[in-house]
């Protein structure tokens, strides 16, 4: 081969390139992550997590009824999506064959790719316009809809990844279907199963757009699922495009706060398996 | 066998029969949700359906006043602000996957794709309240400006800058799509059996070379399945989008122009719509974006499906 200091340096400048690509990849998390602190750090006191927000052009106020409505329209949404979702895992891996099977597996996939706001739309049709107002009901159905193919999909891999033989063994010593699958096979594959569960609600948790036609927001203390609930989420969207300037600080307030907890529930699902698992939907 | 006996093991079998029965009505309820969504986004857009017929596709006009809706520039709006993301994802992402599947040592392979997947998890909202309030005002005043000076002479990059508009949008949409293109390709060349690398190798070939000409076109297919599948995302990425593209239904030759997406007027008019034929709209938006994305998503994982088989009968 002709020219070896030439391929060299093609080989070495080709790498270089390739390992600055993924340094900008990289430092882009970092990048916006240090502004969110920045800028959400001041804006973040006791009275922003504690009190209701005050009227519009009035200084002061906080997030907290929607710091309540995000953790009730999530807990009912996780409360809908946990069974459905792991039990459909669970017979995919066990029970199902051949083309069912396929083809569950295939539109879970695809519905994992729908647009959030073409599944608001959804619950609007479905619960909103039936009772003609706004309920955080309806956001956490589309809620549970968005968590339904990672919960399939992460289920199904970890009833998976238990070894076959120890089913069998179960059901050769005459243990029942039901009995070895739920005291042998789910114990083995239940911390794969909790990550998945935290990705699904660390995914829902910052999602915005089915909210705006299905929970709406609210300026009061609302405790009650079928009525129109604050969100925190929506606060942030809200106050950034808001005109004022004390509501864009709370934006940045809330924006920390949603990327925290986002976070948190990220690193709590790598650490609870040691093996790598894709949030890429 | 005593009856006590024979008697337990019926009744276990019944549970089992219980138990395989509660685990597919659970799948199926998970396909009537499916069903339901495709149904109810349908039902939901009749009226307008039957009022536009296909003319709502490249009708250009979208005025609730005189309730005449067309969705050609929410269409160009969606699919120009994506193309943009999906170029600069794809350049960068590409070959962030490459390093760290191949080149970059453990210690550093390892942060780098963590950092990098985690910025997949990040909110819309959050990266639309970045793009608002930092990166637009850097595009207005810097990266316009420059990109005027130098290629101004292109369509694309003349006209006022606002800050907010297509090109924006474009820039905040890659970031938000690119940990999908690096991760999903990182994958899909670590697929490639290690024999093949090693058989160029022993050619002679350097390893930039062993990854350019044999290993990135045997995963070729996965790679381009990657990037149509972050393209589905960008399609339907909704707040951030909202958030720095201007939302002004127009089609305009500068990529500094504000524009609007499918999803975003979703977005910003679904509560203000009035009456049946506005509201039957906007679900007909919702209904085209998900087509679209059953079909792109469809086509995105058979390609990935293609490699991951391919290397797998290989082997």
């Amino acid at each position: 081969m002709k020219n070896y200091p030439m391929r060299r340096f093609t080989g070495a400048a080709g790498i270089l390139w390739s390992f600055l690509c993924a340094f900008v990849a990289a430092a882009s998390l970092l990048l916006i992550l240090g502004y969110i602190v920045f800028n959400g750090a001041s804006a973040i006191n006791w009275e922003f997590i504690t009190q209701l927000p005050h009227p519009v052009g009035v200084e002061g106020g906080g997030v907290a009824n929607g710091i309540i409505g995000s953790v009730i329209t999530v807990g009912i949404a996780t409360l809908i999506a946990t069974p459905i979702g792991v039990l459909t895992g669970l017979y995919l891996a066990l029970f199902a064959r051949g083309g069912f099977a396929e083809t569950v597996r295939f539109l879970s996939d695809v519905l994992s790719g729908i647009p959030s706001i073409a599944i608001g739309l959804f619950a609007y049709t479905v619960l909103v316009q039936p009772f003609r107002h706004f309920s955080a009901i309806s956001a956490s159905f589309a809620f549970a809809v968005l968590m339904l193919p990672l919960l399939v999909r992460t289920s199904e891999e970890a009833v998976r990844s238990v070894p076959r033989p120890i089913l069998e063994g179960a059901l050769a010593l005459g243990l029942t279907t039901f009995r070895s699958t739920l005291l042998i096979v789910v114990p083995v594959a239940w911390p794969s199963i909790m990550t998945g569960l935290l990705l699904a609600i660390a995914r829902v948790t910052g999602e915005t757009a089915p909210l705006l036609f299905t929970a709406f927001g609210s300026q009061f203390w609302e405790l009650n699922p079928t009525n129109p609930m604050a969100q925190l989420a929506l606060q942030v969207f809200n106050y950034a495009i808001s005109p004022y300037r004390s509501q864009n600080t709370q934006a940045w307030g809330g924006a920390l706060l949603l990327v925290l907890a986002v976070l948190t529930l990220n690193i709590l699902a790598r650490l609870l398996i040691k093996s790598r698992v894709s949030v890429i939907r | 066998m005593s009856v006590r006996r024979l008697r337990a093991q019926t009744s276990s079998r019944v549970i089992d029969r219980v138990f395989i029965a509660v685990l597919l009505a659970a799948a199926i309820v998970f396909l009537a949700i499916i069903g339901g969504l495709a149904y109810s986004l349908v039902a939901g857009s009749s009226l307008s359906l039957r009022t536009f017929g296909a003319a709502f596709l490249w009708t250009s006009q979208w005025n609730p006043v005189t309730n005449q809706f067309g969705a050609l520039p929410l269409i160009y709006g969606t699919i120009v602000s994506s193309l943009i993301a999906i170029l600069l994802s794809g350049l960068f992402g590409v070959f962030a996957a490459v390093f760290l599947a191949d080149f970059a040592p453990r210690p550093i392979a390892r942060p780098l794709s963590f950092m990098i997947e985690l910025l997949a998890a990040v909110p819309s909202v959050v990266f639309g309240l970045w793009g608002l309030f930092v990166l637009a005002p850097a595009m207005r005043n810097a990266i316009d400006p420059f990109l005027q000076k130098t290629l101004g002479f292109l369509p694309i990059f003349s006209g006022p800058s606002y800050g907010v508009g297509l090109l924006t949008a474009g820039v905040i949409l890659a970031l938000m799509i690119i940990p999908t293109v690096t991760a999903l390709s990182r994958d899909v060349i670590a697929t490639i059996p290690i024999d093949q690398r090693e058989a160029s190798m022993s050619l002679g070939a350097t390893r930039w070379e062993t990854m350019t000409k044999v290993v990135l076109p045997a995963a070729r297919a996965g790679i381009f399945g990657a990037i149509i599948l972050a393209l589905g995302r960008a399609l339907g990425e909704t707040i951030a989008t909202t958030m720095v593209i201007g939302n002004r239904p127009e089609i305009s030759a500068s990529l500094f122009a504000p524009s609007y997406t499918l999803a975003s007027v979703i977005a910003n008019e679904f509560t203000e719509a009035t009456t049946d034929i506005y509201r039957n709209s906007l679900i007909e938006l919702g209904l085209l974006l998900f087509i679209v994305s059953v079909m792109v998503n469809g086509a995105a994982r058979l390609l990935i499906w293609s490699v991951f088989r391919r290397s797998v009968s290989a082997r």
